[in-house]
């Protein structure tokens, strides 16, 4: 018994690093393909250049680096009240009827595959915004309110788990108190799991940011820099997904580079959540 | 710390030996027994997965020249029926990339190959012309090249300046690598770059989509996939059509080609025989390419 348990825990072992070593393995590749590149054009004309002409040997994604924040940030005014206002409703208000079929609903918000969320975009939203409010309906606005739909599980979940980590007493002692229900949920309850609320938004944006089959459909793919929320943009994903299949050579590298970057962005959006989530649990 | 452990460890044996115990050992000989029967034939159906696909060939890369390859695979097909021929999209230069790396055996570009290529043998299957198209509301029905260029470079945003309502334009082009792309910026654009701003679409079919349902846009296409949701325009005066291809009025074409690296094997070899049948070439007529076969039908 004791040595099966223990060629059993290797073996568990063994597959645990095996994640491990894939992910180092993938992000060995990227730096190696992608870093090249940069070495090449400079890392200022890469980052912070305005032009992404490949064929002429112009590498700059500034554009998409601005476009991916301004997406996510579309995203993220979408939603943040609409999670936040239904995470609320699910842990404090729902009727438990009610909340058995909610709950689900909401899981299988997560589970529709992003290219039918695109698909919905491209043809109800993108002629909706084309015919009401000018441009060519394919733009930020659309992806950012897409967005904003797909990143609702994350955020509502995540921050209905810091709700209900909170303990008991702090809703009792503020009823005890004299405060309604509502006092209790807002000067209270939020406040207190703020940091876990915090990091489900921030896990959120990684999962903005990190979107393509349905920014892809949406977007328009334009080049350039945005100056409206009806202008058609690339984030950094999109790059990649578009012109993957017909890239070679230097420009292969650089899609890679504008996955380093991409890579960058994603870390610190999850070292910041992890931090902020570990604060809560002090 | 040490306290914690050791009650971990003491529950471990409470509650996982009971476990065991109230599960029975006769559940877990059926479990066994199903995995033994499963397994194999797991096995097996992977394996003939294995051999179908040993037999087949590949043919991967243009998404201009893909859907027209299914169509001729399919054709093979039912006239070979042990015949197994995959097509993949992928674009005009990872098909050039698969060909030379064997990863699909017979490659597909719907551009003209550069030097570095040309170690690719390659075969012309069919010509094509490259259509520009606008929303079929749109009232314009004729420009010439130097106003096309004038839209794509975006000198030119508005419809008024082109004689047509008072919209702006949305230009509609395709990403960096394309050989339609790639195509167009020779004929049309010459040495002016497509405007930044415009949408970028990853496939004709995507292009077509964009068009089809904005009444300001303007893109371009393969003839062959031009449908009545959009109107293809005249060039100073020429209509896209076969005819005018054939008798080379109109000047936007570029050849198809099929991609191999070495000589093709006999079963790649026995469907590009195929696809240069006059039964085959007029089947690309039908759908609007042009044929490479003089005698066709």
């Amino acid at each position: 018994m004791q040595l099966q348990e223990k060629i059993i825990e290797r073996i568990l072992l063994l597959i645990a690093f095996s994640s491990i070593f894939i992910l180092a393995l993938i992000t060995f590749f990227i730096f190696e393909e992608g870093i090249p590149l940069i070495l090449k054009v400079g890392a200022k004309a890469f980052l912070l250049g305005e032009k992404w002409i490949p064929s002429k040997g112009l590498f700059g994604i500034f554009p998409m680096i601005v476009s991916s924040f301004w997406v996510t940030l579309g995203a993220l005014l979408l939603g943040i009240p609409l999670g936040l206002a239904c995470t609320i409703f699910l842990s404090e208000l729902i009727p438990p009827s009610v909340g058995a079929f909610f709950r689900p609903a909401i899981q299988l918000l997560a589970a529709i595959p992003s290219v039918i969320y695109g698909f919905w975009g491209l043809i109800v939203l993108v002629p909706l915004i084309r015919n009401h409010l000018g441009g060519p309906g394919l733009s930020i606005l659309a992806g950012s309110v897409v967005l904003g739909f797909m990143i609702l599980p994350t955020i509502i979940t995540i921050s209905e788990d810091a709700l209900k980590a909170l303990p008991p007493s702090y809703k009792a002692g503020a009823l005890a108190l004299g405060a309604t229900h509502w006092q209790t949920i807002w000067r209270v309850l939020i406040p207190a799991a703020r940091s876990g609320i915090v990091a489900s938004v921030i896990l959120g944006m990684g999962r903005a940011i990190g979107e393509t089959m349905a920014m892809i459909m949406i977007l328009g793919n334009a080049v350039k820099m945005p100056t409206s929320f009806l202008d058609s943009a690339r984030t950094l994903t999109t790059n990649i997904g578009i012109e993957m299949g017909y890239a070679s050579g230097d420009h292969r590298q650089a899609l890679f580079a504008t996955g380093i970057v991409l890579f960058f962005i994603i870390m610190a959006l999850n070292t910041l959540a992890i931090f902020l989530s570990r604060r809560r649990a002090r | 710390m040490e306290e914690w452990r050791n009650g971990l460890k003491e529950e471990k044996q409470y509650s996982i030996i009971p476990i065991l115990r109230a599960n029975g050992t006769e559940s877990m000989r059926t479990k066994s027994k199903f995995l033994l029967w499963f397994l194999p034939l797991f096995l097996i159906v992977t394996c003939m997965g294995c051999q179908r696909s040993r037999t087949g060939i590949t043919v991967a890369g243009s998404t201009s020249v893909e859907p027209f390859a299914g169509l001729l695979a399919e054709e093979y097909m039912s006239m070979h029926p042990e015949a197994h021929i995959y097509v993949q999209g992928g674009g005009s230069t990872a098909g050039i990339e698969a060909a030379f790396s064997g990863a699909a055996n017979i490659g597909m570009s719907s551009r003209n190959l550069i030097d570095a290529e040309k170690k690719l043998y390659a075969v012309t299957i069919a010509k094509d012309a490259i259509a520009v198209i606008v929303h079929p509301s749109n009232p314009l029905k004729d420009l010439s090249l130097d106003q096309i260029r004038e839209i794509f470079s975006g000198k030119t945003a508005n419809w008024k300046e082109m004689g047509g309502p008072d919209h702006p334009i949305d230009i509609v082009t395709r990403e960096e690598g394309s050989g339609t792309r790639e195509s167009f910026q020779k004929f049309v654009m010459g040495k002016e770059d497509i405007s930044l701003g415009a949408l970028v679409q990853d496939s004709n079919g995507a292009v077509r989509q964009v068009i089809s349902s904005d009444a300001n846009a303007i893109g371009y296409i393969s003839l062959g996939l031009v449908n009545d949701r959009v109107k293809a325009l005249r060039i100073s005066g020429v209509q896209p059509s076969l005819a005018n291809v054939n008798n080379g009025k109109y000047t936007l074409v570029r050849p198809f080609l099929f991609l191999f690296n070495g000589d093709p094997a006999e079963e790649a070899k026995s469907f590009l025989d195929f696809v240069l049948s006059p039964s085959a070439q007029k089947l690309l007529l039908k759908e609007g390419l042009v044929p490479v076969v003089e005698k066709v039908g």
